[in-house]
């Protein structure tokens, strides 16, 4: 489904060049669920970025069903970020002044759903994640469970095949973190396509597939290193 | 959610920091509208008070002087009166009022009279021509309202024995050509009183009214219809005087020149001092006006892009986490813009009403007129505050569009 092909990030540092992805490349077939670890600061949220559209690569390309991404016009780039990606942040990324329901609405009113589509579907999300009684609470109002559930309504909104969680253990306790990885098996086992990075090797034991980073490089399986 | 719920979502979440710049918008717009409300009326009472003056631009025949005009002896120098149709039918913006005159030397009981011909209203009205001559008595604002045909205040004042009307209505309606109207000198020594009879070269001529008195030549005049006075002295369709107002910008705008085009035959004099008094005092409020615009739409603008730099910085996360749910960047500019113009829309209101009431309140203290709503200010103080709005928000709303998502969403 997606394939980086010797995706290289060079940053510009005042005090030089760092090389955030050196040369990596790897396949995702579609209904995978691959992990990738590795230590902070060894570039996985960079590459999980670059597979997501949101950072265009020194060089090398990404392709997503056969297009090459960063070939593609900003509408277009943005559409398929809409349409076929979904991201689960580690901080939620929940907008404050909103309520649950609002805050899962937000991808749906961008793909250009009417108000009423919007409330029917975030309603019925936030129902499955057990938040029905949270709608109008604001993030703030929530406790972090909570909120962790509400950005899960939120990135599966529009249905994407695709699903890019970055660390998305990373802020919550070992029951919430278990839960979290629930949610994702449950979704690869609905057949949806799973790639996350984390820097708990345990947490990457849950996926399919596990990959190690390490350096920038993709250095194979994480139990193989 | 719809982009307008999103925006007033957000209003409502940080209505502190939006207040000030609200504040500023609507301050700016206040002090616009009061301003322009009081200084709109208080040039119209200018304008009127101004006009009482009389006439401001003198057609006179080539040869002819000021003084030749004022002392009313002309002599020979005579004018064609089709002059006033020239004038009239041209394109020529700023001619407030034409008074054609045709003066000529009588003699009553022995002693030396000026019997002057003028055309009362009626003879405008009569033309289909003149009424429909697009722009020539088309008065620009703060000039007043056109009223063709000689005016009384010309020819010294109204009609004895009537209240005195306002300077504007002050028209010569209708002059027969058996009537005349005599100035109080020429009353007062040969006894004339309204429905006496006073015969001129042979004719019998009543007296319509009698004018007050001015202390100038006009007061030792009798006034006949033109075209009886050309009949009476044989002297074709002339006249040897135009008076004029010229409205007056339009006279430092080009209304002379543009006279001396239309007439070449003629002499064009402006009496400086009243189109210049005029002039100054429109000029001075306009300046005034503009200068403290410009500064407060300054202050507001710069008030606005500050609020709206830092709402950008301040959402930076946010607009990180739409792009990467697949908004485009016209979507996020959308969003700011759509703010910032209700932010515009809303002060510009807030501002018309209370710089409205400022003006109403305050504009008879410091005006010493009395003003009223100009409901006419509240599109334009709208669609100010909006440019300004709009216009100061487009470099924060460029720079939330171009954020890179990326490097928010790795700052966690």
């Amino acid at each position: 489904m997606i394939r980086a092909e010797n995706i290289t990030k060079r940053y510009r540092r005042r005090d030089g060049e760092v090389l955030a992805l050196d040369a990596v490349s790897l396949e995702v077939a579609e209904g995978e669920f691959v992990s990738i670890a590795g230590p902070s600061g060894c570039g996985k949220s960079t590459l999980l970025l670059t597979l997501g559209c949101l950072i265009h690569p020194s060089e090398g390309k990404v392709w997503l069903d056969g297009r090459s991404v960063y070939d593609l016009s900003h509408g277009e780039a943005a559409a398929l970020r809409l349409n076929t990606i979904g991201f689960v942040f580690q901080t939620f990324n929940l907008v404050p002044y909103l309520t649950a329901l609002e805050n899962v609405q937000l991808p749906l009113y961008l793909s250009g759903l009417s108000p009423i589509q919007q409330r029917e579907r975030a309603g019925h999300l936030l129902d499955k994640v057990g938040l029905g009684d949270r709608l109008s609470h604001k993030p703030s109002e929530l406790s972090v469970g909570q909120q962790q559930r509400v950005a899960l309504a939120r990135t599966l909104a529009n249905q994407p095949r695709l699903i890019l969680a970055d660390e998305p253990t990373g802020n919550l306790d070992p029951a919430l973190a278990e839960e979290m990885l629930d949610h994702l098996q449950e979704l690869h086992q609905e057949g949806v396509t799973v790639v996350m990075v984390t820097h708990d090797p345990r947490m990457a034991g849950r996926a399919q597939r596990q990959l190690r980073l390490l350096d920038g490089r993709v250095n194979g399986p994480w139990a193989s290193a | 959610m719809t982009t307008f719920r999103l925006v007033l979502k957000e209003l409502r979440e940080r209505k502190s920091q939006l207040v000030t710049s609200f504040v500023a918008i609507a301050l700016g717009i206040t002090v616009i509208v009061a301003v322009r409300t009081m200084s709109y009326f208080s040039e119209k009472a200018v304008a009127r008070e101004l006009d009482n003056l009389g006439a401001n631009v003198l057609i006179l025949p080539k040869g002819a002087t000021v003084t030749n005009y004022y002392t009313a002896d002309f002599g020979e120098y005579v004018m064609p009166e089709s002059y006033v149709n020239d004038i009239t039918t041209s394109q020529l913006k700023g001619v407030d009022n034409l008074s054609p005159k045709l003066t000529e030397a009588i003699s009553v009981s022995g002693q030396p009279v000026y019997l002057t011909g003028i055309l009362p209203k009626n003879e405008f009205k009569s033309k289909p021509a003149w009424q429909s001559a697009d722009g020539v008595f088309a008065r620009p604002e703060g000039c007043g309202a056109v009223v063709p045909g000689a005016v009384a205040k010309a020819l010294g004042g109204s009609a004895q024995g009537s209240s005195a009307p306002a300077p504007r209505q002050a028209v010569v309606e209708d002059l027969g050509d058996a009537e005349v109207m005599v100035g109080s000198d020429v009353a007062s020594r040969f006894g004339l009183k309204v429905g006496a009879t006073l015969p001129i070269k042979g004719e019998s001529f009543a007296v319509k009214s009698v004018l007050p008195s001015t202390g100038t030549v006009d007061d030792t005049r009798v006034f006949a219809h033109l075209h009886t006075v050309q009949r009476l002295f044989h002297r074709g369709q002339v006249v040897n005087a135009i008076e004029m107002i010229g409205c007056c910008k339009e006279i430092s705008k080009g209304l002379i020149d543009g006279l001396n085009r239309l007439l070449p035959e003629a002499k064009v004099v402006t009496i400086k001092q009243i189109a210049q008094t005029q002039l100054s005092t429109n000029t001075m409020m306009e300046r005034f006006s503009l200068i403290f615009l410009v500064i407060i739409l300054l202050v507001g603008a710069v008030s606005i892009a500050n609020y709206m730099l830092a709402n950008v910085y301040e959402r930076r996360k946010e607009i990180g986490t739409l792009l990467a749910l697949g908004a485009t960047r016209r979507r996020v500019s959308s969003i700011f813009f759509l703010k910032s113009a209700l932010l515009g829309v809303t002060g510009g209101l807030a501002g018309y009403v209370a710089g409205t009431v400022l003006a109403v309140g305050l504009g008879p203290r410091l005006a010493g007129v009395p003003v009223l709503p100009l409901p006419s200010l509240a599109g334009w103080a709208v669609l100010l505050a909006l440019v300004v709005s709009v216009l100061a928000s487009a470099l924060p709303v460029a720079k939330a569009a171009r954020l890179d998502p990326a490097e928010i969403l790795r700052e966690g």
